[in-house]
């Protein structure tokens, strides 16, 4: 009811088959799809969590299209120190994101393309949207492999994962949305998903590895945008709608009040990281000084994305007590991030004697604490 | 208006006067002084079970993965009570009542049954059992509320917590389109009335809503009833703010300058302040820059205050000095290195560039850049942080024109650089000519700096500035 009016002024996008109407119909039962411009994941996310908050899909499903730029997205309750490689991701400038619905983690880029379904929660059926994919694909390549799992993946040649399904249910609206790997990068994919972060005990969700492939590989015909086209063109005519694609700017706070603050949420790092659920790490680390290597045992517990408690075992005399004495204090309560424990350290490090080896030492410690992060 | 609410029906005290309580009417016989809201069979501080209900699919069970609420808070309806997870997919649930919760069935990552009890709600007994929504419900819950209806005797449009918004925003409920089961109006039709009213923001989840004032007594808010006045009578009620004080441990960044302010504090610090003539270097950077982007380096203008500042400290190395703990010795550091205060998203920070006396200012505005990136990017490494002797802090380019900068331990002087204004000045002819001025002000640990070793190097350092061709017979 309150989208129809706002999107008035949205650009529309034909499918390739129709011509477009000049302006919006006021009413077209059945469905709605539409598109994002935005390869921002944060963004893109915060156009769902708006749909599901404030959207009436008593009379109206949506299909929702969008794709990222490279962003490893966890799930609502997963731990992003067990699923992927951070510092890996800080190099390379990959994102994280969490999502509000549940399952494990996927990565993003502009090859892999994003398909949420919103319904009420009593129309709420992942079977069905996922069975109007399959449909969809077989539509455009008959001789396509592929076929709906019961754990809910599309698997190409009865072996390959082309698609993962998360779902969030609120308390009249939910939605259900997948990937679909159409031409990503599966050399980052694999690299980033894997975690180098030992030592962890966590309850956080799990993720479950499975072998990809692109459908780009099996056909290289099938481009994100025909891939999109064939699956809007099967959800309008399970509608009985026209297949229309509007699109929708996720900066644009007049169509969607609110969306900026959402957007900013899902951002923060107590969203991304404080929502990880309780876990320890205990682990070992061997630090290599003037040609020999050193045993450091260090036990940390997370709660909320901050270290509640720590401990630091170092060889004896190492470095003065006192000095690990204030850095396990300090520690304590600080978020688990390496930029905030380096400047934690090197603040420490100002009210200790010059004295070149302490810094050395120290620095070698501070250094390999942070590749716990 | 004092509102009590009192558990056990049986012994009151019955309090008179100037109070009205609202209790409900069953379990005990009112005076005619009271008036109440409603007749409910609900007799007051009633628990009722929250069910989990059902999340389709055929699903039964459920993980518990957080918890919204505690036992003993107090919940309104529609507010997330917990996040449970089935198989992917993540639901939330909200509440069905306005309560207090009482007790809550499941612990975190235990499996939760759907059909059986969630949490224990006490419902407010002046409030009533509220009405089923959309959600799908096992039959003997919604016969209840079916019955319950009827009891009532009226058609419910809405429920109270949605009644009392709508009357506190003086909304006629018959305005305001239901979108609910049987049109019933539900509280997010009183937020989007409101937000085409006002242009508001609508807010993005049921915690975040306008928290009702205290129940008060039965006299009706005052509605402008006289339609000729213009201005309408405001509404009298008890004012009330509903924010709360919140405490958070503060973060790694926060927690490093306490301790190296803490540490500061023992510096005994003096000031000195200057004005420097940039006229002349505005309009040389103007020329360097295009030559340094095609390079692929952004020149501002602190790395010729790092350089003229290196320019000075091998003049005055005391200032590029450091004191021990004991005072009984003072090493004077070879290296320059100049620390840049940053201000990043998480904090302050001050990496520096190492052996400036060594470097050009190109290979200082290329390290500059170097270390802007990583610091935005909370990738700053150790040997970045540690290590310097000497600091400048660009907070002109915030703003402010004097500052009183804080020594960073172990070193034993700072700057701190004003922003650059265009002011008028007298030049030697005794003409009037526009001037680009930026002030600066210096702070020296006065154990070791005098004042007049502070000003000469400050003279040395502005006449750099203001005639940077000069600059050009010292460097090496």
């Amino acid at each position: 009811m309150v989208l129809q009016s706002l999107l008035k002024n949205c650009l529309q996008l034909p499918c390739i088959l129709r011509t477009p109407k000049a302006g919006f119909r006021s009413t077209t039962p059945g469905g709605l799809i539409i598109q994002s411009v935005s390869n921002d994941v944060y963004q893109n996310l915060a156009i769902e969590d708006w749909i599901h908050d404030h959207m009436d899909l008593e009379n109206q499903q949506v299909l929702f299209l969008w794709r990222n730029s490279p962003a490893v997205v966890i799930g609502r309750h997963q731990n992003p120190w067990q699923e992927c490689n951070l510092r890996l991701m800080r190099q390379k400038n990959i994102k994280l994101a969490r999502r509000r619905s549940g399952g494990g983690t996927v990565y993003h880029d502009l090859g892999n393309i994003n398909l949420t379904f919103f319904t009420t929660r009593r129309k709420y059926e992942r079977l069905a949207n996922l069975k109007l994919v399959v449909k969809a694909l077989k539509a455009l390549r008959p001789q396509l492999e592929v076929h709906v799992t019961d754990r809910y993946d599309i698997l190409l040649d009865r072996q390959y994962k082309i698609s993962g399904t998360a779902a969030k249910l609120g308390r009249a609206t939910a939605y259900h949305h997948c990937t679909l790997l159409c031409n990503s990068n599966k050399f980052v994919l694999s690299s980033v998903l894997k975690s180098p972060y030992k030592g962890i005990k966590s309850n956080a969700t799990p993720s479950v590895s499975a072998s990809v492939k692109n459908l780009f590989e099996e056909d290289p015909s099938l481009t994100c945008e025909t891939l999109l086209d064939a699956i809007a063109e099967e959800y309008a005519t399970q509608h009985q709608m026209d297949p229309r694609i509007t699109l929708i700017n996720p900066a644009d706070e007049t169509v969607l009040p609110g969306i900026n603050t959402k957007a900013k949420e899902l951002q923060t790092w107590e969203w991304l990281y404080g929502k990880t659920p309780k876990f320890s790490v205990s682990t070992c680390l061997n630090m290599v000084y003037k040609g020999s290597v050193l045993d450091v045992k260090v036990n940390m517990d997370v709660k909320h994305g901050r270290i509640e408690a720590c401990s630091i075992d170092l060889p004896e005399q190492w470095l003065p007590p006192a000095l690990c004495g204030e850095l396990v204090k300090s520690l304590t309560g600080s978020r688990l991030c390496p930029n905030e424990t380096t400047t934690l350290a090197m603040a420490l490090l100002r009210v200790c004697p010059q004295d070149e080896e302490l810094h050395s030492r120290w620095n070698l410690l501070c250094e390999n604490i942070t590749t716990l992060m | 208006v004092c509102i009590h609410r009192v558990r056990s029906c049986s012994s009151i005290q019955f309090i008179k006067s100037k109070y009205v309580c609202v209790f409900d009417k069953s379990a005990l016989k009112f005076s005619h002084h009271q008036r109440l809201f409603r007749t409910s069979a609900v007799s007051c501080g009633q628990i009722v079970q929250f069910k989990l209900s059902d999340i389709g699919e055929g699903i039964t069970e459920v993980t518990v993965k957080e918890w919204y609420i505690k036992e003993g808070d107090s919940v309104s309806q529609f507010d997330s009570i917990c996040e449970v997870q089935s198989d992917k997919a993540s639901v939330t649930i909200t509440s069905r009542y306005d309560g207090i919760i009482r007790k809550l069935h499941y612990n975190l990552d235990e499996i939760a049954f759907v059909g059986k009890p969630l949490v224990d709600i006490e419902i407010d007994a002046a409030k009533g059992v509220a009405p089923a929504e959309d959600v799908v419900e096992t039959p003997p819950m919604s016969h209840e509320e079916h019955t319950h209806q009827e009891i009532k005797g009226h058609k419910t449009l809405a429920t109270p917590a949605v009644r009392r918004l709508a009357m506190e925003n003086n909304i006629k409920l018959s305005e305001v389109v239901g979108t609910g089961k049987d049109n019933r109006i539900l509280k997010e039709d009183i937020l989007n009335y409101l937000a085409k009213q006002t242009g508001a923001i609508l807010p993005p989840s049921p915690k975040a809503e306008i928290i009702p004032p205290l129940p008060k007594s039965e006299t009706v808010p005052a509605a402008p009833k006289d339609k000729a006045r213009k201005i309408p009578v405001p509404v009298s009620r008890p004012i009330v703010f509903s924010g709360k004080d919140k405490t958070e441990p503060i973060t790694g960044f926060h927690k490093a300058m306490v301790k190296t302010m803490s540490a500061a504090l023992k510096i005994p610090h003096f000031g000195y302040c200057e004005e420097v003539d940039l006229t002349q270097l505005v309009q040389l950077r103007e020329e360097l820059k295009p030559l340094a982007q095609l390079r692929g380096v952004k020149l501002s203008f602190m790395p010729f205050f790092i350089k003229a500042a290196s320019l000075g400290l091998l003049q005055y190395p005391i200032l590029n000095a450091s004191l021990d703990e004991s005072c009984q010795n003072v090493t004077y550091k070879a290296s320059h290195n100049i620390g840049v205060a940053m201000d990043t998203e998480q904090g302050l920070i001050v990496p520096n560039v190492k052996n400036v006396q060594v470097c050009s200012v190109f290979e200082i505005a290329s390290e500059l850049n170097r270390l802007q990136s990583l610091g935005f990017a909370g990738q700053l490494g150790t040997s970045d942080l540690t290590g310097g002797t000497f600091t400048l802090s660009n907070i002109g380019t915030v703003g402010g024109t004097y500052a009183k900068p804080v020594i960073l331990p172990p070193e034993v002087a700072i700057g701190a650089l004003g922003k650059i204004q265009v002011l008028p000045r007298f030049n030697d002819k005794g003409e009037v000519f526009k001037a680009q001025i930026m002030n600066v002000s210096w702070s020296a640990d006065h154990r070791l700096i005098d004042g007049a070793t502070m000003a000469r190097f400050s003279n040395l350092w502005k006449s750099y500035l203001e005639n940077p061709a000069s600059m050009l017979l010292d460097l090496k």
